[in-house]
């Protein structure tokens, strides 16, 4: 269960060692975009001798590798993979792709003797991964779904606005195909990171249509993801007072009954059990 | 002559220089040498040890890394040295 994740460059040292500070619920190490093609070396050995050093915690460590197309992929999984980590996070993702990325794993934790499953989050960030989102999220290991917006707009060949309204139907996908393999749908960062208002605004109407986290490329963002991606104390109220009157109904041998004149019933139930979930795992019950 | 550099002279990083040289060196730079200087020094050896590398002179600018920073730069720059 996430909130926030946040990217932070695999060849910084100062953030790397900072990572747990920054109060999101995961970190997602790059290797990728963040790192230069002459320091795709030197980030790599950096991020294993980092994870070395690193005691287990609460954290979820994510690395987001190289594609398996190309030179790079492959040796980021040889030198990341332990129970150190928790989630690969696999850019232009497609379902073919994935397939293979589990089967490389599967090898490398059977070779290493890991306790660990690693987990998969695939970045959907082309136009033909947007029209496969739903195979994607089906896949074995896969814990959640980003939507790479950046990219996804090159792709098609548009401008990447403030609105978001070009990634209506890309954030509908991803929501949907999320939701229905019961999964995370995470949202593409915003890209401003000095437009508070913006940001607050993205992650307002991201929440609205129904992601479940969101994906940040500066500390700074991690405090207002957090607050849109949690249930609010009105919504935990709510909650409280449902899961109360269904205590008392039950009781009486009722299945449903009403609370301020509204019918509850089982959806409704398992929707105010989801937010004290998420409440009690973000220590704001 | 073969040389590899890993790293950088940002803060928390260090930067390593590696020559290949008929007689090992390590040479030092740190803002913190005062306090950390041996410990730097042992970090260097013991991953040399571990790779079996024996002539090379290494420079070792450092920032305020930690062990694994320098473990990591230096192996880095005795690859780009093999390359």
């Amino acid at each position: 269960m996430r909130r926030s994740l946040l990217f932070i460059p695999g060849n910084n040292p100062a953030m790397l060692q900072n990572a747990d500070v920054f109060e999101s619920d995961a970190i997602i190490i790059d290797l990728e975009d963040a790192v230069s093609i002459s320091e795709k070396d030197s980030a790599r050995d950096l991020v294993r001798f980092y994870l070395k050093s690193t005691a287990e915690n609460d954290l979820e460590i994510v690395i987001r590798i190289n594609g398996l197309d190309s030179k790079y992929g492959l040796a980021d999984l040889k030198a990341v993979v332990s129970d150190k980590i928790d989630t690969i996070m696999l850019p232009k993702a497609h379902a073919q792709d994935v397939k293979h990325l589990v089967e490389i794993l599967s090898g490398l934790e059977k070779e290493r003797g890991m306790k660990k499953k690693i987990g998969i989050i695939p970045i959907i960030e082309l136009a033909t991964s947007v029209l496969e989102t739903e195979e994607i999220a089906k896949q074995a290991r896969v814990s959640g779904l980003l939507l790479g917006a950046e990219d996804l707009t090159t792709d098609l060949g548009i401008e990447r606005t403030k609105t978001g309204s070009e990634i209506l139907f890309p954030r509908f996908q991803v929501i949907y195909a999320c939701a229905a393999n019961k999964i995370e749908a995470i949202d593409t960062p915003f890209t401003d990171t000095k437009d508070e208002s913006g940001l607050s605004a993205d992650c307002k109407t991201a929440a609205e249509l129904g992601m479940n986290a969101k994906a940040c490329i500066h500390p700074n963002q991690v405090e207002t993801v957090n607050k849109y991606f949690s249930p609010s104390q009105k919504l935990i109220d709510w909650s409280l007072r449902v899961i109360e009157a269904q205590k008392k109904a039950e009781a009486n041998g009722l299945g449903v009954f009403s609370l301020d004149g509204k019918m509850i019933d089982k959806p409704i139930i398992e929707r105010a059990e989801k937010v004290l979930a998420k409440a009690a795992k973000f220590k704001i019950l | 002559m073969k040389i590899g550099i890993a790293g950088t002279l940002e803060s928390n990083d260090v930067m390593m220089t590696v020559k290949e040289s008929d007689t090992p060196k390590i040479v030092i730079e740190s803002i913190v040498y005062d306090y950390f200087s041996k410990q730097i020094r042992d970090t260097i050896v013991s991953t040399l040890e571990e790779m079996n590398i024996k002539n090379v002179d290494v420079l070792c600018q450092d920032r305020g890394a930690l062990d694994y920073a320098i473990k990591a730069r230096l192996i880095t720059a005795i690859e780009r040295m093999e390359e």
